[in-house]
């Protein structure tokens, strides 16, 4: 267990190498969730996967003609740009097949993305036979070593992060139109293809640059999951891409600084664990469709539309009565209730003084039980009249929980439907005293 | 300028003047050999069973789809020096409406090649928006996301960008297809406006028994243009005939039947 020393130094960031970690991982983060977004709305989230997956061959291929070439195979440019060109390779292979077979993106990307793997582990054995080269530091690409990032990194690490933000809020509105829709943009003249190749081009960035902290095949959960979470607390593009750009580098802070503290825990696994939380966190809590939030909604519509089942069943029922009470039985009775439901909306009607309590099981409805009685029983007649005479168009307007009809369909309108109903009332057995 | 011409041409005057296109698809050919004038200031349907290459011919001319040969002139010259005098309301397919876009947004996007490469959006831009918004009935829907929006609605919205641009040549993919009867007076009425307004609007139509209501001239496409020209001469049976193949539908045979009783009867 940390010491609250050992916590402290890590939170404060005064350990150099736990410094140039956290900074680095959040850059990372941060540049993922950016582009992220528009990956996930482009729809080409596993294309990001079998890109990772793809530059396995190139980092070795890299290795193996540095080390011929006599070099120790220690330089991370080289071995950076091998992925970067394995990984476009891989994408171009996707579209090749897309376009020349019959095969569509599933099978396609499964094919590059396992065929492609298999080949960087066949390099990376060949390459551990081969003498002068050291081999341990390849497979750091694979699962990530982040504990071992140098400020060269970090510093790459924020230049990218800094380019990818600049490119896309340069580029934000033609990013929307490529990924919304795709045949009016070229219509309009946009060039959809050098935009997609933009896009994925910085995709394959990031990718690379998230090799060495994440590895290549966590890689991909940077670029979708803080993405994914941002979808449930903003529907604005410009705010969903800064909170994943959030979420991203949070999740980074926090795996980085975990990982510091608990010995022997990979930092990258931690990361992509953590931002996995959020992303639970974000489907339960999030403002926009989030679980809970919608459930606590629904819950409420209903509360709202069994107190209006109840206001019109007590109306009918003490219709008849001199006193305008009720019993018990009578209630479960006219809608078909279950008892203990029926004594929970007595309760809350109390609690609203639409009745009150005058025997044991016997109530009585109050003047304001009355009148919001009577107030909700016109509403709906008023709906019932609309969609009888304006049927065609009346279904997107209805809105029967509205308060007061007047707001949704104007009171010019709502004048019309009365005059209608006073035509009807003359007709109608059950007149309901709309005109209060 | 109207009637069918026994040798098309190119006009330099003619809005669209489409000369021995052929269109092919994984070696089958969808449109072969066509030759068109459309003429200006009406409003075309373009008619013909599935298949019949419909959205490919509008997609041909708004180089979406590649050509196996012929050319393409919009007044005189070709598409790509005359995008700004054309509109294109694609089919509501065509798009994820789950996308987290309202619908000011979507009409905005008519906007983006005046605004032009990394350039903000201006006030004025979400005016025109709002405007045209106003005109298709849903402006009370601007902030609304997409994905609340019904089948109708969204169409709607989609036409509502094409307005925002203001243009002399109006492209629509099937636009009254699945929508509610309001839509579809909106939707009418707009194309009316329009061609008062001296536009010329090509609209790939699938309801035969509206075609001579709302439309002044049709197209009767099936991979070759059977027939051309004004409604009243050209939307004949015996050309319906040539065109679906004896393909007509048991209801549409049903009401020709009713039809002709009525008149006998």
């Amino acid at each position: 267990m940390p010491s609250i020393e050992q916590l402290f130094r890590v939170l404060t960031l005064e350990d150099y190498n736990t410094r140039v970690v956290v900074i680095g991982v959040m850059a990372l983060g941060a540049a993922s969730g950016v582009i992220g977004t528009f990956l996930l709305l482009r729809k080409r989230a596993l294309t990001a996967d079998a890109l990772s997956h793809a530059t396995l061959p190139g980092i070795v291929a890299a290795f193996m003609v540095i080390v011929a070439f006599g070099g120790s195979g220690k330089s991370i440019i080289a071995l950076l740009i091998g992925a970067f060109v394995s990984g476009c390779i891989g994408v171009l292979l996707i579209l090749a097949i897309r376009h020349t077979t019959r095969l569509k993106d599933d099978a396609a990307i499964g094919i590059v993305l396992s065929v492609l793997f298999g080949l960087g582990l066949c390099l990376l054995r060949i390459a551990t036979e081969m003498p002068g080269g050291s081999v341990a530091g390849l497979k750091g690409f694979v699962f990530g070593k982040a504990a071992s990032m140098v400020a060269g990194d970090a510093w790459i690490m924020c230049i990218v992060a800094t380019g990818v933000v600049a490119l896309v809020t340069l580029f934000r509105k033609e990013f929307t139109l490529l990924c919304f829709d795709e045949k009016f943009s070229t219509s309009q003249g946009w060039p959809i293809l050098k935009l997609d190749i933009a896009l994925m081009g910085m995709v394959a960035i990031v990718t690379v640059i998230a090799l060495q902290s994440v590895g290549l095949v966590l890689a991909v959960a940077m670029l979708i999951i803080p993405a994914a979470s941002s979808r449930y607390w903003s529907t604005k593009i410009a705010n969903m891409i800064f909170i994943a750009a959030l979420i991203g580098a949070l999740s980074g802070w926090l795996g980085a600084t975990v990982s510091a503290l608990v010995p022997r825990m990979p930092t990258g696994p931690i990361i992509v664990l953590i931002s996995g939380c959020s992303f639970v966190v974000s489907f339960m809590f999030g403002t926009k469709n989030g679980f809970i939030v919608n459930q606590l909604e629904r819950s409420l519509l209903n509360r709202r539309i069994a107190m209006q089942h109840f206001l019109r069943a007590m109306w009918e029922i003490t219709e008849s009565n001199a006193d305008n009470s009720f019993h018990f039985k009578t209630i479960v009775a006219h809608r078909s209730w279950k008892p203990p439901f029926v004594r929970r909306l007595v309760k809350r009607a109390i609690c609203f003084r639409y009745c009150s309590s005058i025997a044991k099981d016997v109530w009585i409805m109050t003047e304001k039980g009355s009148a919001e009685a009577t107030r909700i029983a016109r509403n709906h007649r008023l709906w019932e009249i609309y969609l009888i005479n304006y049927a065609d168009i009346a279904p997107s307007h209805v809105d029967r929980d509205a308060d007061a009809i007047e707001h949704v369909i104007g009171q010019v309108m709502v004048d019309k439907l009365e005059a209608l109903i006073k035509e009807e009332n003359l007709k109608s057995p059950h007149p309901i005293g709309v005109n209060q | 300028m109207n009637e069918m011409p026994i040798e098309p041409g190119h006009y330099a005057s003619s809005p669209v003047s489409i000369h021995d296109l052929t269109v092919a698809y994984n070696r089958k050919p969808v449109l072969w050999d066509v030759d068109l004038d459309i003429p200006e200031g009406k409003l075309i349907a373009i008619v013909g069973p599935n298949g019949a290459g419909k959205s490919t011919l509008i997609k041909a001319v708004l180089d979406i789809v590649p050509r196996a040969s012929g050319d393409i002139l919009l007044y005189g010259k070709p598409f790509k020096k005359q995008r700004d005098l054309v509109a294109y309301v694609p089919q509501r397919e065509s798009v994820d409406w789950d996308f987290p876009i309202d619908a000011i947004g979507v009409v905005l996007m008519g906007c983006y090649r005046k605004i032009g490469w990394c350039r903000p959006i201006r006030q004025s831009d979400k005016i025109k928006a709002m405007n045209a918004l106003d005109r298709v009935g849903m402006a009370e829907y601007a902030h609304r996301q997409i994905n609340q929006l019904s089948g109708g609605q969204q169409q709607r919205v989609f036409l509502a960008r094409a307005l925002a641009q203001d243009s002399s040549i109006y492209f629509m993919d099937e636009p009254f297809a699945s929508v509610d009867a309001a839509t579809e007076r909106a939707i009418v009425s707009v194309l009316s406006e329009l061609r008062s307004s001296g536009r010329t609007v090509v609209v790939v139509h699938h309801d035969l028994q509206t075609v001579s209501e709302y439309f002044d001239n049709v197209i009767m496409l099936n991979m070759r243009v059977v027939a051309h020209g004004p409604v009243d001469k050209v939307f004949t049976n015996e050309n319906l005939k040539k065109t679906y193949g004896g393909r007509l539908t048991l209801l549409s045979e049903a009401a020709d039947r009713l039809a002709k009783s009525k008149v006998e009867g």
